[in-house]
């Protein structure tokens, strides 16, 4: 067993592993549900599922954001494309994502001028060498990446740059946290709570979890040894019948967030009244959208755009994928109709998401953290 | 999205106090640092970086983990790629 060996703590790994079959009570069934979509990606790469005791289940949360975005806001981002006069900009992420009518990846292949960046200050740099056409970035992200589009805007207000324009589409991990809480067919005991979208936010911001709903939370690292280690704390706090935040990625994430990221989206954006997620429906005040100081810079009011809500291919079963209630391989186009190569549903696309993460990674079992 | 790219402070932009370079695996690029400006960065302290701007300050010990851990989930070299596609100055 390849893996394990390279990793920095085998012994602790195995530990860890013991530990976990040590505090899982055999007549109790476990859900705990990894919010963000790079510990999908991490658990499915180190076979972590296979690690755990039967009767505990991970279950993949909504962290992805590709895999959220309906397809209806795909449209709307490429409806912009179709003006010869736009260079729409978009992170590698999203030029696969199939909207109604192809991919950005597929509509630049007809010709429109849809350009990959892989930061929205490239986009900012391409309106600045091109005075005359208008840019257009298609923000996507959680608070991971809003900080930086927010900083953009600011940029750009700056340099009163006239040509410059964002398509907002970033989302909010609480609300979506609190919807899944809410619904009736989520079952879920306890969190293993993002990593890198906790520098921003910090932990104090999940404590309504355990407050009001009893479930514990462990932001944790992404590395095997982080996600077992983090289980453990969580079975150590079912096991005290507790329910606190607990930081297992104290060496990344401060407790508190990051003051002048939180201050950026502060300034630059607000929370949409409501905003449409894949698999989730609407979620009250779960997105943000461009505040009026930067109305000139928000893309939404700049152009018009069709606005028409798309409902999924009924054969893909997304919806039902992100919400936990079907495994991928359990989805009728899984594997068939449905490869990274040629996604009929986003969950394909982003190797974040749950169902490219099980097609690359679910058969190989010899690549498991052996313990 | 999630996974960040570690990086070297090895300059500070002058006249520009919101960029650095930074160098990861000796390839070197401008990031903005804006965000960790109250952490009071210094030459050869790391970050981790996203989407060209520095979130926030690790140790050279997380520094190597995550460098370790990209190139165990295949995104080591599309780490890269998206450090060299960095394009503003």
């Amino acid at each position: 067993m390849k893996f394990v060996d390279e990793f920095r703590d085998p012994k602790l790994i195995r530990q860890a592993a013991q530990e976990i079959q040590r505090l899982a009570k055999k007549d109790r069934h476990y859900r705990f549900m990894e919010v963000c979509g790079g510990h999908t990606h991490a658990i499915y790469r180190f076979a972590l599922q296979d690690v755990l005791p039967e009767n505990i289940e991970l279950v993949h949360g909504p962290g992805c954001p590709v895999c959220v975005l309906p397809m209806g806001r795909v449209d709307d981002g490429l409806s912009l494309a179709n003006d010869r006069n736009v260079i729409l900009t978009a992170f590698g992420d999203m030029m696969r994502v199939p909207g109604r009518t192809g991919s950005p990846l597929e509509h630049k292949a007809r010709g429109a001028d849809i350009r990959m960046v892989y930061s929205p200050l490239d986009a900012l740099k391409l309106a600045r060498e091109n005075p005359s056409r208008e840019v257009v970035f298609f923000a996507i992200g959680f608070e991971t990446t809003a900080p930086s589009t927010a900083l953009t805007l600011r940029t750009a207000k700056q340099m009163g740059l006239k040509n410059f324009s964002v398509f907002c589409n970033h989302v909010t991990i609480i609300p979506a946290i609190r919807a899944i809480l809410d619904s009736p067919d989520m079952r879920v005991e306890a969190f293993i709570g993002p990593g890198h979208v906790s520098t921003v936010i910090g932990c104090r911001a999940y404590e309504f979890i355990c407050r009001d709903y009893g479930k514990p939370l462990v932001t944790s690292g992404f590395e095997p040894l982080d996600v077992l280690q983090s289980i453990v704390m969580i079975l150590r706090q079912l096991d005290e019948g507790t329910a606190r935040v607990e930081n297992q990625y104290a060496r990344v994430v401060p407790w508190e967030g990051n003051r002048p990221a939180l201050k950026a989206m502060a300034e630059v954006f607000e929370l949409r009244p409501f905003f449409e997620w894949r698999g989730l429906g609407f979620i009250s005040q779960s997105a943000l959208r461009i505040r009026d100081t930067y109305a000139e810079f928000d893309a939404e009011r700049r152009f018009s755009m069709p606005g028409i809500r798309v409902t999924d291919p009924k054969a893909a079963q997304c919806g039902e994928v992100l919400k936990g209630v079907l495994k991928p391989h359990q989805c009728k186009l899984f594997g068939r109709e449905c490869t990274p190569e040629h996604p009929v549903g986003a969950l394909m696309v982003s190797s974040e998401g749950a169902c490219a993460a099980y097609f690359n990674y679910a058969m190989r079992k010899s690549d498991a953290v052996a313990v | 999205m999630c996974l960040a790219i570690p990086g070297r402070i090895v300059e500070f932009v002058a006249g520009e106090p919101h960029l650095a370079v930074v160098e990861v695996a000796k390839v070197r690029r401008r990031v903005n640092i804006d965000l960790l400006r109250e952490d009071g960065l210094a030459i050869d302290d790391w970050v981790l970086i996203h989407v060209g701007f520095a979130m926030s300050k690790i140790g050279v010990a997380e520094a190597d983990e995550q460098m370790r851990l990209l190139a165990m989930l295949g995104e080591d070299q599309q780490a890269m790629d998206e450090l060299i596609g960095y394009r503003f100055e």
